[in-house]
């Protein structure tokens, strides 16, 4: 080794002393810093970034984006160094004349870490005045992140241009972030920053004020306040992101529980394979998914809105076929119900395990529901909040058809009074299979629903079956609201249990919570009252 | 309990049955050590390892029809007192490894050298001594079934309710034991088991040994069980069973006789899985699993609920069907076929397959007894329990 860098020593040496000579005098501040990433110094080659970037030339964005890509060549013996574009020709990085090849010996210059970090830096700062304003946000945000001093001068000159609003205040959060860590800035300029920074309000501002180092007393000590405040209302913004979460993971469970809670409610029945129906229409989702993009490609952002009534229609004409080929022979006896239902669930696991292989089925987000939007502090996905809607809606309609038609006031006269609402003329077996397929029906749109935010495979209705129980039993049976009540508690709960206790434990915690919470009322929250009880 | 009285209680199944154990447990040992391996007769160690599989699940169904067939409490979890005796057994089983594990700590399982613990946590004390272990397999199942049974019973969870929150307490295990940092082998469990009382688990005396312990402890546990439900005790149960409301207006304090024999029940399902653990040589959080409490509930209805003798035979049967059909070409279609058992039980034979011969018996013996002109002694002590829910 010591022999190599010696000879590569002597080369520089050699070279350096040619250049002296053999390079003309007109070479001005900006190519003499361009000859400097020929030198293969680490040092030189920061200095020429700070003096590239820094220089207001129009070669600057494509020399240090060309760096960072490693597509800048240099030729170490004619200290040339050339920009070669993706499209494979190149140009003097000095001049910007084309040229028609790279030197053979001419390398890309190279980077290290401490190097890429002002690499990012300085295209911050030459992308501050790029005419996209997503491209000057992020640029200012980097700038933010990175705070360079070498940065100051192009963002100050940005911000005497920018005229977009949030552009501004990004470049107004980057300008406090740099001069927070100058160590020449004045006092009010630096109070100033905190001022800014507070205003932000966020993780990475509280992070620059805890992290700024030595200050004077009195920046220090409004620093000491603006943490104070960031992290009270850093702490009210984890509030409402975990309830965020809470009400997120509620609804998927009150999707999953509420056809349950019909079948359970009005027939008495504990139907355990009822995740199998979730997981029927989540399939039922793949397939419609799949005839659309191999037939129809552009309705691909209706594809839910079209497994939607086809779910509901599979899995409820499955679930009036199991009601009137094996439920009502267990009418009377809930524990062989099941037991029966339990085997169904196998079978019905198997056959799709049979039909659809056992790997997990890609189910594509249409476009309006990917993405998301930022509310405060928090981030929003747009899946999670169509399901919240979504769900609410089939709330309300369920509720609406129970209370408002033929069919839900025979429902509701059966779960009162089974043998009263016979003896006036209610065919109760009917309003049973209607019932079943109601709420399989229910759960398979629920399939659609979660088949956007978990794995579609055939234990897909395994992992909510338990919980639906839990939230059926903890709201109570024969009432809609309870299974809503039940829902969101336990969701919410789990959520605000998950930072203090971490996932799995919570979990756990929360199923003993609901053991011990039976023993106080063994009917859940809201119970039937009077002689339905017994029944 | 007097020999005469042991006798009297004993029905025609009953005393087939264990004759046809007694028999198993004595003959395929003696069979596997004593003739020559590759003779026809000779039982080869792998399936003395599979039978005493299953007699250990024969066990566990016995203590569930105790408390389902003869109470009425369908419990869903109690797989999880099953695994809770094999963690107890497979403690013991970690801690004789001593030096030879792949760490060679003298005091500290592998799993705990691999997650950088110090020492020994307080709970795993005492499970170097066989009678510590021993007595935990008891202990512990049964005080979780005391402490459950006691809350469920005395505010009256019944029905579907008890069997969900049994569901959901084997479920909750489930996600404790597959914890890394709860202290028994996370995911992995516990297994590489060397020794158990200074004998070699691997050894083919030992596994025959074993085997022949576990058809000992079905024969005990037969024993208790019928003696349990042929005591007054035991039509208290079957009171309750089949009336429990009224049971309680005659005065009877319901919640005990449940909370006693839940907690017997426990224990049985403790000892099951204790034998179970160095005949099968691991034990992990699967065991928990509520399919596995499900799918134990199933034998019982499959082999005769409330009948003792069909629950052991149900989980025999079913499990050698499960070892055959997993095994073969048809291993795709178990579970299909496992469903279908399911559904079609319930449907077409609720009595299982014990109940429905003796109704069948009983019924032919009327018959011919109506024939004879004899008139209709009860010659059997004990009557079929009614199926009713």
């Amino acid at each position: 080794m010591p022999a190599h860098l010696s000879a590569r020593l002597c080369s520089l040496a050699l070279s350096l002393f040619l250049i002296a000579f053999a390079l003309p005098a007109f070479a001005g501040p900006f190519e003499d810093a361009v000859a400097k990433f020929a030198n293969d110094d680490f040092s030189d080659t920061e200095e020429a970034i700070g003096v590239v970037a820094g220089s207001g030339n129009p070669l600057a964005f494509p020399i240090i984006s060309a760096l960072q890509d490693g597509r800048l060549m240099a030729d170490p013996d004619s200290k040339k160094v050339y920009v070669t574009g993706a499209d494979g020709k190149s140009i003097d990085a000095a001049t910007g004349a084309a040229v028609a090849s790279v030197p053979d010996n001419a390398s890309a210059v190279r980077l290290n870490n401490r190097l890429r970090r002002s690499v990012d830096a300085a295209l911050g700062g030459l992308t501050l005045q790029s005419p996209d304003v997503g491209t000057r946000l992020q640029a200012a945000q980097s700038v933010f992140k990175s705070h360079e001093e070498t940065a100051l001068e192009a963002v100050d000159a940005a911000l005497a241009k920018e005229t977009n609003r949030s552009v501004k205040t990004a470049l107004g959060e980057a300008r406090a972030a740099i001069l927070l860590f100058k160590t020449d800035a004045t006092e009010v300029e630096k109070l100033e920053a905190v001022a800014t920074l507070k205003a932000r309000g966020d993780q990475d501002a509280l992070a620059l004020l805890t992290g700024m180092g030595d200050q004077p007393a009195s920046v220090t000590k409004a620093a000491a306040s603006a943490i104070g405040s960031i992290q009270s209302s850093l702490a009210v913004w984890s509030m409402v992101q975990n309830a965020w979460y809470g009400l997120s993971l509620g609804s998927v469970l009150l999707l999953a529980a509420i056809g349950l809670a019909i079948t359970f409610g009005v027939m008495g029945v504990i139907n355990m394979a009822h995740g199998e129906m979730v997981m029927i229409g989540a399939y039922t989702t793949f397939v419609v998914q799949e005839v659309i993009r191999t037939r129809y490609p552009g309705l691909f952002d209706y594809s839910l809105l079209i497994a939607v009534p086809l779910a509901f229609l599979v899995a409820g004409a499955i679930g009036v076929l199991i009601e009137r080929s094996i439920i009502r022979f267990l009418y009377g006896r809930p524990l062989e119900t099941l037991l029966a239902t339990w085997g169904l669930s196998l079978v019905l696991q198997q056959a799709v395990r049979t039909m659809f292989g056992p790997t997990n089925r890609e189910v594509g987000n249409p476009s309006w529901m990917s993405g998301a939007f930022e509310l405060g502090q928090i981030t929003i996905t747009y899946n999670r909040l169509w399901i919240l809607v979504f769900t609410l809606a089939v709330f309300m309609i369920l509720l609406a058809m129970l209370r408002y038609t033929a069919l839900g006031l025979e429902m509701r006269a059966v779960t009162q009074n089974r043998r009263m609402a016979a003896s006036m003329g209610i065919a109760t077996s009917r309003v049973d299979a209607l019932t079943f397929g109601l709420g399989s029906g229910i759960a398979g749109i629920a399939g659609v629903a979660l088949s956007q935010i978990d794995n579609v495979s055939p234990n897909l209705g395994q992992s909510y079956i338990i919980d639906s129980f839990m939230v059926v039993v903890f709201g109570g049976v024969g009432n809609l609201w309870g299974t809503l009540v039940g829902a969101f508690t336990l969701g919410i709960a789990n959520k605000f249990l998950e930072p203090v206790a971490g996932a799995v434990l919570g979990k756990i915690a929360i199923l003993v919570l609901i053991i011990l919470f039976i023993q106080k009322r063994p009917r859940g929250l809201f119970a039937l009252k009077g002689r339905a009880v017994e029944a | 309990m007097t020999p005469h009285m042991l006798t009297r209680s004993l029905d025609r199944s009953a005393t087939i049955f264990l004759a046809v154990v007694a028999a198993c447990g004595i003959l395929i040992p003696l069979s596997n050590l004593l003739l020559p391996a590759g003779s026809f007769l000779q039982v080869p160690t792998y399936l003395v390892a599979l039978w005493g599989k299953y007699v250990c699940y024969a066990i566990l169904a016995l203590s569930i029809d105790l408390i389902w067939g003869y109470c009425g409490i369908l419990s869903l979890g109690h797989g999880a007192f099953f695994a809770l005796g094999g963690y107890a057994m497979g403690m013991y089983l970690m801690r004789q490894i001593g030096t030879r594990g792949v760490y060679g700590n003298p005091v500290l399982p592998d799993f705990m050298v691999f997650l950088n613990w110090e020492k020994l946590p307080w709970y795993w004390y005492g499970f170097d001594m066989f009678w510590f272990a021993a007595l935990m397999v008891l202990v512990v199942p049964g005080l979780l079934a005391f402490c459950f049974g006691w809350l469920a019973f005395r505010s009256r969870v019944t029905g579907v309710y008890l069997s969900i929150i049994t569901q959901a307490m084997t479920y909750a295990l489930l996600l404790a034991f597959f914890r890394n940092d709860f202290g028994f082998g996370g995911n992995n469990g516990l297994t590489d088991f060397k020794d158990i009382l200074g004998f070699n688990v691997q050894a083919e005396g030992t596994r025959a040994a074993l085997f022949a312990l576990s058809c000992l402890a079905l024969i005990v546990g037969f024993l208790i069980c019928r003696a349990i439900v042929s005591s007054k005790l035991g039509k208290v149960l079957i009171a309750v069973r089949d009336a429990e409301s009224r049971t309680r207006f005659l005065g009877y304090r319901v919640e005990s006789y449940k909370l006693f024999v839940f907690t017997v029940s426990a224990c049985m399902a403790g000892v099951a899985g204790a034998l179970y653990v160095p005949q099968v040589g691991i034990i992990n959080p699967s065991e928990f699993a509520p399919g596995n409490s499900i799918e134990a509930v199933i034998w019982v209805a499959v082999g005769g609920r409330g009948t003792l003798v069909g629950a052991a035979l149900g989980a025999v049967v079913v499990n050698y069907a499960k070892t055959f059909f997993t095994s073969g070409v048809l291993a795709p279609y178990w579970l299909f076929m496992l469903g279908a058992l399911f559904i079609l039980v319930t449907l077409l034979l609720p009595k299982g397959i014990v109940g429905t011969f003796n109704a069948w018996w009983d019924s032919s013996k009327e018959k011919r007894t109506a024939a004879t002109s004899v008139s209709a002694a009860a010659e059997d002590g004990v009557t079929e329990p009614k199926m009713a829910e």
